[in-house]
């Protein structure tokens, strides 16, 4: 039953519907094979991917579309190493293009990142808002990466973002979800009167408890990469943020009870032989 | 003698009048695996046939590659 629970529970972000709530980027593997194996240990349907100049002396190395099942996956390609609007929207089409030329459906959307630093590659919240509007009025269903910060969240749905997708923590540092409270109130923002609207975690996660807590908290999904790339046993790491992402989901549909500061006894209280302490 | 263009930076000599599409194969690139801007603009899959590079044009070819 439990499982069943699930299967019915597909995440849909726009136009798009997948069986897994799972996001995994592609980057820093070790090989192509150990991301092939971690990807499907995930049990994810959309995988990340960057947009990059061709290296023109080495055309002869092999292609991470020669890697990837374009058929099996929706691709989502994103705006990393971006930091204006002007270069992010380039990148955005430069991306659809690719994407409309292998006939993949991810041709439609972008992971918009416009970034403001490169120490904690934070976002540019104006940039991100300016290159959304732009986005979205060139057609694209544009899923944001920004901060937790509940107010910018709100503004880039208003500025007609398809997801809103807060980071945990800074991208690749595996802090894991270092505000719950700032997700929770993005949460109660983003889906007020619209409770379908999705909101990713995107960034941050270390290990298996930061998916189960993310999706605890209410989100949606989750995105991740280095997480399960660096991991010491990356497809190892795939399989357990596939149970961990299942277990925080099911927690959250069922309810967890609300904490108290005293103990309640499991056990009754009357009958027992004991005497009681004054 | 040709014209001098850049492409991702780097100048290359071409034949006057070369297309989009002659250069990606004059590159080995695969055209279903590449997008190309020029001078900023995205010259789409359909136009690289028809898209004749001229003196000082400034081209880029992308790729995926994996990312977060």
């Amino acid at each position: 039953m439990a499982t069943d629970q699930i299967a019915e529970q597909k995440l849909t972000i726009g136009t798009h519907t997948f069986d897994s709530r799972l996001i995994v980027g592609t980057g820093k593997y070790a090989n192509y094979e150990v991301m092939q194996e971690s990807l499907a240990a995930s049990g994810t349907d959309c995988i990340t991917v960057a947009v990059r100049r061709e290296r023109l002396i080495d055309s002869q190395g092999n292609n991470l579309l020669d890697a990837i099942d374009v058929s099996r996956y929706t691709l989502l390609p994103n705006t990393a190493g971006c930091f204006s609007a002007e270069d992010a929207v380039r990148v955005a089409r430069l991306g659809r293009e690719i994407l409309a030329g292998l006939e993949n459906p991810g041709a439609d959307w972008v992971k918009l990142e416009v970034l403001a630093d490169q120490k904690t590659l934070l976002p540019d919240p104006v940039a991100t808002l300016d290159a959304t509007r732009q986005l979205v009025a060139d057609g694209f269903q544009v899923l944001c990466y920004t901060t937790d910060d509940p107010v910018v969240a709100r503004q880039l749905k208003e500025a007609g973002a398809t997801s809103v997708m807060p980071a945990g923590s800074p991208i690749g540092s595996g802090q894991g979800i270092l505000n719950p409270n700032n997700i929770r109130i993005c949460l109660e923002y983003l889906k007020e009167g619209d409770p379908d609207y999705p909101v990713i975690v995107d960034a941050g996660v270390g290990t298996a408890s930061d998916v189960t807590l993310a999706m605890e908290l209410g989100v949606d999904g989750v995105l991740l990469n280095t997480g399960i790339a660096h991991a010491g046993n990356p497809v190892q790491m795939g399989h357990a943020m596939r149970h961990a992402l299942e277990a925080g989901r099911l927690a959250y549909l069922a309810g967890r009870i609300p904490k108290r500061l005293y103990a309640t006894a499991s056990s009754p209280e009357e009958g027992t032989i004991a005497g009681k302490p004054r | 003698m040709g014209v001098r263009i850049f492409v991702n930076d780097e100048p290359r000599q071409v034949a006057e009048a070369t297309s989009v599409a002659t250069l990606l194969v004059e590159l080995g690139l695969n055209p279903r695996h590449v997008a190309v801007e020029r001078n900023r603009e995205l010259v789409p899959r359909q136009q690289h046939q028809n898209c004749l590079l001229v003196a000082e044009d400034r081209l880029e070819f992308v790729t995926l590659v994996g990312g977060g």
